[in-house]
Parts: C-alpha cells; structure tokens; sequence
C-alpha cells in the first residue's frame, strides 16, 4: 500500500502532522484554537470529547470538506492545502452521519468512491472490501433497501474503496447495536494489522479503552490531553479502598497520618488511595495497623477509576 | 493517478451521473418525445396550417430548431442543476469535497454528463420532429456545434443554481421564473423581426435570441442576428458561467465551510 516512489524518510515521519490548527466559523465561532497533534503511522488514535469540542471540525479539515482559518496539517509529508491531490489520496473517510445515495446498488458506490480517488478498477480488491465488511451478498442491492446497520458498513467500504493509509472514523459506533460495535471493532483492528492508521472519535470511552493505542482529549477547541492509553490508565488509574467503618471517626488518627487517608461519609468510612502498578499496594500493611489502633470495619471495598472519570475530570477541570 | 487530470474521477463522475438518466427512461425519453409531438400537432399542424410562411420557411419547419433549444435550453438548467443539488442535498458531497479531484475534475465529470443529456435530448427531439415535419440541415456541423456549446453553457449555468439552491423552490425558481419565458420570448416561435420595432430592441437583450437565431440558421441559412454574433454571446455567457464557478469553488461559496 506505501508508495515506493516516496522517500525512505517520508516513511518515518508521523503519517499526520497538524500545527497550530484554528477555526473560526463565519458565525463567530472559534471551532478550534490552535490544534497541535501528532499521529503515528500505524495506530489508532481514540480523538475524545464531548459534543461540539471541535472533533467533527478537525476530521473535516484534514479531510478537505472545511478550510481552515490557519495552521498546517501534513498527511504522509504532503500538506492538504498545496498538495492535496497526494494528502487526500492517502485518506478515507466514514462520516457521522449516514449519507449515501438511494438508488445506487453497492457495487456501484464503492466503484464510483475509488474511481473517484484517482484509482483504476480493481474489482477483486472491491470483492474483498466488501467480504470482510459481510456486504458481498448484497453487492447488487440498491443502498435505499438495507438496514442502518448495512448503510453504515456501505459507508466504511466506500471509505476503503481506494486503499487508504489513514482512516477517519467519524463516530463509527455511534446508535450501532453491540453485535455490529463488535464487529466494527474486529474490522479495525484488522486494518491496523495492514498498517491503516485509524483516527477515530468517540464519547463511548469503552470503545476508546478497548480499541486505542493512544487517547487525545480534546475540549472546546483545545487538544487537552494526548497519551498512551496505558500510561493514561496507569498514570491516572488509580484504585481507591474504602473501609465502612463499625464506629465513626472524628479526624485521622495521628499514627496514620503517613497512609494517604481521607475520611469520607461523615467519618464513617475511611478511602485509602493507592497506586495499581506499585508493587505493594499498602493495604495489608494499613489493615494490620488499624488491627493495631483498634478501629473495626464492618465492610471493604476498592474501586478502579475508569478512562470515563478521567475524561470527565479532565473536561471539568477546564 | 495521473498528476494532472484525475481521470478516473471524471469517469467515475461522468457515468454515475448518467446512471441516474438511464433509471428514469420515461423521464428523459418518454417525455420529450411526447411534449415535441404535443407541440407539432397543436403548433406544427393546428394553427401552423394557418401561418403560411416565416422568413420563406414553412411555419412547421421554422419551429424545429426553436423547439429543440426550449427543451435544451430548460433540460440543460435542470439537469445541471440537479447533478450538483442532489449530494448537496443527500449530504454525499462530503466524498466529492474529501476527494483528490480538482473544481476543474468536477465540473467536467457533472457538467460534461449533463450536457451529454442534453444533445440526446436534442438528438430525439430532431427525429421526433422528423416524423412530423419536413425539413434539412444546411449546416449540419455548425448545428452539432451550436447544440453542443449551448447544452454545455445552460448545464454550466444550472451547476451555478445547484450549487447555489439551498432548497428545492430556490432550485427550480430560476428555471421557472428566468429560464422558461426567456426561452419562450426568444423566438423559439416566430421570428424576432414579426414583432414591433421597440419589442425587437427589447428582444436583443434576451441571451435566449442569440441562441435560438444561430441554431435556426445552421438549419435554413436564415437569422434575426448576425451569426457570428450568435456564437460570441455564447462563448461569453459560457465564459460568464465558468467564472461564477470558478469563483465558486475558490471561495468555497455553499460547499465548504
């Protein structure tokens, strides 16, 4: 799929590469301010945020469907604006919303979708876009007769259709049932096994947990956060114990103030917050101390927080 | 892909487009098959039969020519114009928008498959014509010409509304109110120099006159106005056209936020 034509140090760039990105709309609005992001080649990338953070907008740049205000956005080394014919060949892209022609058959749209990239037929690579996207059989049905569901996969083959590096998946699992979620998630996961690189957004922080290699947050227009998922998880991830306490306290007592401690429910639980990845947790350490000082529980619990609280407190802290 | 011209997407363009003609038989054959010969048996046979002769031809014959650029002339706009409306319409402009294809690219693929709608259109309405009247070409090349450069021109000029339109009235607005009486004041029924004197003047503002008159003479050899004046207005408004455009995209005017 890599074009032997490019150079050797194309290859190892990042597959995209956007600077100092801004949007402001005709109305106003400032959609973006100044977006800086990093794509490896080869990933997938989970781009998070609430509803109007500027997602959408972003993929819409890179994409060509809107003109940025300022900044540059490089697509396997070539820029978007000057050479868009090289950058946009290199990119698919599956929209929120489901629009395709009605009275299209299948085979016909995602004929037209790679013809209109610049690619010669090439009917045997449509025949398996189509197989693993368990569209084949119906290859000669008019799009206006399938379900959401098929509609949806019509679209992600058109995407495919002229073999592109990079993917957008705007919204993918968005109102899609769990079965097909799944599959969606098994189809990425096979594109990144033939070194697609896949950018997609979400608000299921589930899909972002189960399929990213890296996690981007954005926020009203900013790019608040960008990490590894497992550094995210881990750095963030931490697991709180919460001990329900016989008789409640009124303040820690002082032989415990080292124990990162806080009293919570009005002094009748106490919440010991620990690191998962260290090697010892503390808590045999702490309960054999409470032994010590006398201070029974009647219940225990720990809890793990999810990407879901970190994103959340992440988005609230702005 | 070539570096220049992205010729599969002016392919893939072109043929989905005309796709969409081959569905609907009834609606690009059928019809104007039917509506010509509606206009030779009332126009052509009924009160033509009372109209002896217009510029030494006979009245039948005279309206062959001005009958095809009606129907070419109002097929055109709203072919043009719905080519382009409908992904604007259905929201699958994004892949047109998202690919590497060139305003230039695009408009061929549309305008050229639009156009190519229209000289059929003008084709079927000729032999239809023939059925009823008799008539020849003395032009046959400059007829082809002409039909050509102004199917493209009108198709170019209902690109211009499609993409403009942003509602179903908008869209078919300018064909009913602007396109429809200029093609029917511009003599597609008699010639310009029937009416009164001050109505000739007002008559050679009508774009629609030009056309009309150097069709009619790449049949019979006879016009209101000079022919080479006929082609220089159509290449102008054909240029005209190809400007808004051109501006159109370069601003992303209703494509691109």
């Amino acid at each position: 799929m890599h074009d032997p034509g490019r150079s050797a140090e194309a290859q190892g760039q990042p597959i995209l590469s956007i600077r100092g990105l801004t949007k402001t709309y005709a109305s106003g609005f400032q959609a973006l301010k100044g977006i800086d992001l990093t794509i490896r080649r080869g990933e997938i990338f989970a781009l998070l945020g609430p509803n109007g953070a500027g997602k959408t907008t972003l993929i819409s740049i890179v994409c060509g469907i809107v003109t940025p205000t300022s900044g540059t956005v490089l697509a396997g080394g070539y820029d978007i604006v000057r050479d868009y014919r090289a950058a946009r060949s290199l990119i698919g892209l599956v929209p929120q919303e489901l629009a395709t022609d009605m009275f299209e058959t299948v085979w016909d749209t995602v004929t037209f979708s790679r013809g209109l990239f610049g690619k010669p037929r090439d009917p045997a690579y449509l025949e398996k876009v189509l197989r693993d996207l368990s569209l084949w059989d119906k290859r000669g049905s008019k799009i206006m007769t399938l379900s959401g569901g098929m509609k949806r996969r019509v679209m992600i083959a058109k995407a495919l259709a002229h073999e592109p590096e990079i993917l957008f998946l705007d919204e993918p699992t968005a109102g899609v049932d769990v079965e097909l979620r799944r599959g969606m998630w098994d189809m990425m996961r096979g594109l990144r096994e033939r070194g697609v690189t896949i950018i997609l957004t979400t608000h299921y922080i589930e899909e972002a947990e189960e399929m990213a290699d890296r996690v981007g947050v954005i926020n009203r227009g900013e790019i608040v956060l960008v990490e590894d998922k497992r550094t995210l998880m881990r750095k963030l991830g931490r697991r709180q114990l919460t001990l329900h306490l016989q008789s409640p306290l009124e303040a820690i007592p002082p032989a415990l103030a080292d124990v990162p401690l806080e009293l919570a429910e009005g002094g009748h639980a106490l919440v010991y917050t620990f690191d998962v990845q260290q090697e010892s947790t503390g808590i045999a350490a702490l309960l054999r101390r409470l032994n010590e000082l006398g201070i029974d529980f009647k219940d225990l619990q720990t809890t793990e927080s999810s990407l879901e609280e970190i994103f959340v407190s992440l988005v609230r802290s702005r | 892909m070539n570096v220049f011209m992205n010729v599969h997407a002016i392919r893939a363009i072109y043929r989905f487009e005309m796709a969409r003609m081959w569905r609907t038989p009834t609606q690009s054959i059928a019809a104007p098959v039917i509506s010509t010969s509606l206009y030779f048996i009332v126009f052509g046979s009924a009160i033509g039969s009372r109209i002896a002769e217009v510029e030494g031809i006979s009245y039948a014959a005279f309206l062959v020519p001005g009958l095809i650029m009606l129907s070419v002339l109002t097929e055109s706009v709203s072919n043009g114009s719905f080519g382009i409306y409908m992904p604007k319409y259905s929201g699958t402009i994004y892949e047109v928008l998202s690919a590497p294809v060139s305003p230039l690219e695009v408009v061929i693929g549309y305008v050229g498959a639009a156009a190519t709608k229209s000289v059929i259109l003008g084709a079927i309405i000729l032999a239809t014509a023939r059925v009823f009247v008799d008539f020849g070409i003395q032009h046959p090349l400059w007829a082809l010409a002409f039909l050509v450069l102004i199917s493209v021109t009108f198709c170019l000029f209902g690109f211009i509304i499609g993409i403009w339109a942003d509602g179903w009235e908008k869209l078919s607005m300018v064909p009913m109110l602007i396109v429809t009486p200029l093609a029917f004041l511009g003599g597609s029924f008699y010639s310009i120099s029937m009416l009164p004197p001050l109505w000739q003047k007002i008559a050679l503002l009508n774009p629609v006159v030009y056309l009309v008159s150097g069709f009619r003479w790449s049949f019979y050899g006879v016009s209101d106005v000079n022919v080479a004046v006929s082609l220089g207005m159509t290449l102008l408004f054909m240029l005209a056209c190809l400007g808004v455009i051109w501006w159109m995209f370069r601003t992303g005017y209703k494509l691109k936020a």
